[in-house]
């Protein structure tokens, strides 16, 4: 088994507080699903979008994206046999339905 | 831990109105935008750490730290109610004084206050109960033209008067205004409408029964204050769980309505009827017998039936001759042309609904030809059933109706 990172970018907010309880609903069930699989190392963090970007010459901006579709929302640290596998568990994820996506990326072994 | 069901329906309410004190009915869309951002804060949060012990307390809290950023950031950009401004213009003050408006006593009144608002006698009665589901029961423009199969645009502009008109009234209903009583009404017959709605309206199942939910919520807001609990209000309440009760075994396993004679009556739930024989027992104080009494009273039979022969038909009838009184209508008097049938006969229901004065404000009503055709078959006249019954599938106003009086068609067929 190999470890992923789940990025999860944009998303579009709820409309109403029913479509969020519906939202929230569909993530939960789709971790539980993955964690009786097995597959969830570490559940992850929900990131706030505002940041600071810190360049070489210390000049410190808002950031880091302007636009709110590339934000990564949050992470979640998952394992699979291989990135095919990791990213076909991610097919399910609900952030599809509201716009969003999930950006798989391998943790380094070596 | 699962999330209870509606959590952040019920809890949009309380937020917005306890905000909208905090921020004045003139800021309005303040109040809804921080509203939001909390729900879409909360999804984010929960969805990967899980729901907190006390969701409510959680969701409360990150309100007041919102609310709390939103005053600091704009404090001088606004224009907030002048006493309020004052106390928010000073570091000192304005966390103690959110603080307080966010104690737990004070937001039930909010949402009680943040009704009275809603009914303003400016706005229509259409447009009192879209507010009322918009502001306190969190639904979307798009939920509510769906729950009441209206366009987005009609919904949108009656939202958009309504906040105009409580903009203009700049803060919360004040519970000890004169206008109380007047106001308390309309507060009922809003209410009335959003549980009929729910119990009568042709949208599918599964909203009916939330409108439903919701206007049980509301009412158990009124008579849960001292302040506003009329025998009226018992009665309401009690009209609403003793009809909400028999909702559960309107619709059978496939989908299809079941009339009210051959539910399963086991289906029928027996808490809601607890509760509506209880709230019955509250409303029988005072001289005033109000059309919501006798409509309780009436649920009442119904629902403590345990079978369809248990029902005491006579009183029945006698109620709906009270009821056709206060209110003439002729859907009353259809329903106590259908008692008079079970109580004197087949042909007497149908004499009474041929006497019914202006039943051609029936003529697009399917109830009206489905009785007739009920009651035609039941007096052996197979023929004339059959048709009324195709009347009644020609008004059908869902699947579910037509597919109902399709099959009670079919079966005048048979030997």
């Amino acid at each position: 088994m190999s470890e992923y990172v789940y990025l999860y970018r944009g998303g579009r907010r709820a409309e109403s507080p029913a479509e969020g309880e519906q939202q929230m609903q569909a993530w939960m069930t789709w971790l539980k699903d993955l964690a009786a699989k097995g597959h969830i190392k570490d559940q992850g963090q929900p990131l706030e979008p505002e940041g600071k970007v810190v360049r070489a010459n210390r000049s410190v901006t808002d950031g880091p994206y302007a636009e709110s579709k590339d934000i990564i929302g949050g992470y979640t640290l998952v394992e699979a046999k291989d990135l095919a596998q990791a990213a076909d568990l991610a097919s399910g994820c609900p952030i599809f339905r509201y716009d969003g996506l999930v950006e798989v990326r391998p943790v380094m072994k070596m | 831990m699962e999330l209870s069901e509606q959590l952040f329906r019920h809890e949009s309410g309380r937020i917005v109105a306890v905000l909208s004190r905090i921020f004045g009915l003139g800021n309005l869309a303040l109040a809804e935008d921080v509203a939001q951002d909390v729900f879409c804060r909360a999804v984010e949060v929960w969805k990967l750490r899980g729901m907190p012990e006390n969701p409510s307390a959680w969701l409360m809290k990150a309100a007041k730290n919102r609310a709390i950023d939103v005053l600091r950031r704009e404090r001088t950009a606004r224009t907030y109610l002048p006493e309020l401004g004052r106390l928010f213009a000073s570091e000192w003050t304005l966390v103690p004084a959110v603080n307080e408006y966010f104690s737990a006593e004070t937001i039930q009144d909010d949402q009680l206050r943040m009704m009275f608002s809603c009914c303003d006698p400016a706005l229509s009665e259409p447009t009192q109960v879209a507010m009322m589901l918009y502001l306190l029961c969190g639904f979307s423009v798009a939920e509510i033209a769906h729950a009441f199969l209206s366009k987005r645009a009609t919904i949108e502009k009656r939202i958009e008067r309504g906040k105009k008109a409580l903009a203009r009234s700049r803060t919360l209903f004040d519970m000890a205004d004169s206008e109380l009583p007047s106001r308390l009404s309309a507060v009922h017959a809003a209410l009335y409408l959003l549980f009929n709605e729910g119990y009568h309206g042709s949208s599918q199942h599964a909203v009916r029964a939330e409108l439903c939910r919701e206007a049980i919520r509301l009412t158990a807001l009124l008579t849960e204050n001292p302040l506003v609990s009329r025998p009226e209000t018992y009665a309401l309440g009690a009209l609403m769980c003793l009809h909400a009760a028999r909702l559960p075994a309107r619709i059978d396993g496939a989908g299809e309505l079941v009339s009210l004679f051959e539910q399963d009556r086991s289906r029928w739930d027996a808490v809601l009827v607890a509760r509506g024989n209880a709230l019955l027992n509250h409303s029988a104080s005072g001289s005033q017998l109000s059309e919501y009494h006798i409509e309780a009273a009436i649920a009442a039979i119904h629902s403590n039936a345990a079978r369809v022969e248990d029902t005491d038909w006579a009183r029945l009838v006698w109620l709906y001759d009270q009821l056709v009184e206060a209110r003439p209508s002729p859907v009353i008097a259809l329903n106590r042309a259908i008692a008079i049938a079970q109580r004197s006969g087949a042909q007497a229901g149908i004499d009474a609904i041929r006497a019914i004065p202006h039943s051609e404000w029936l003529a697009s009503y399917p109830f009206f030809p489905a009785a007739l055709a009920e009651l035609e078959l039941r007096a052996g006249r197979a023929d004339d059933a059959r048709v009324h019954f195709h009347q009644a599938i020609e008004l059908a106003r869902n699947p579910a109706e037509r597919r109902y009086w399709e099959l009670r068609a079919a079966s005048t067929a048979q030997p």
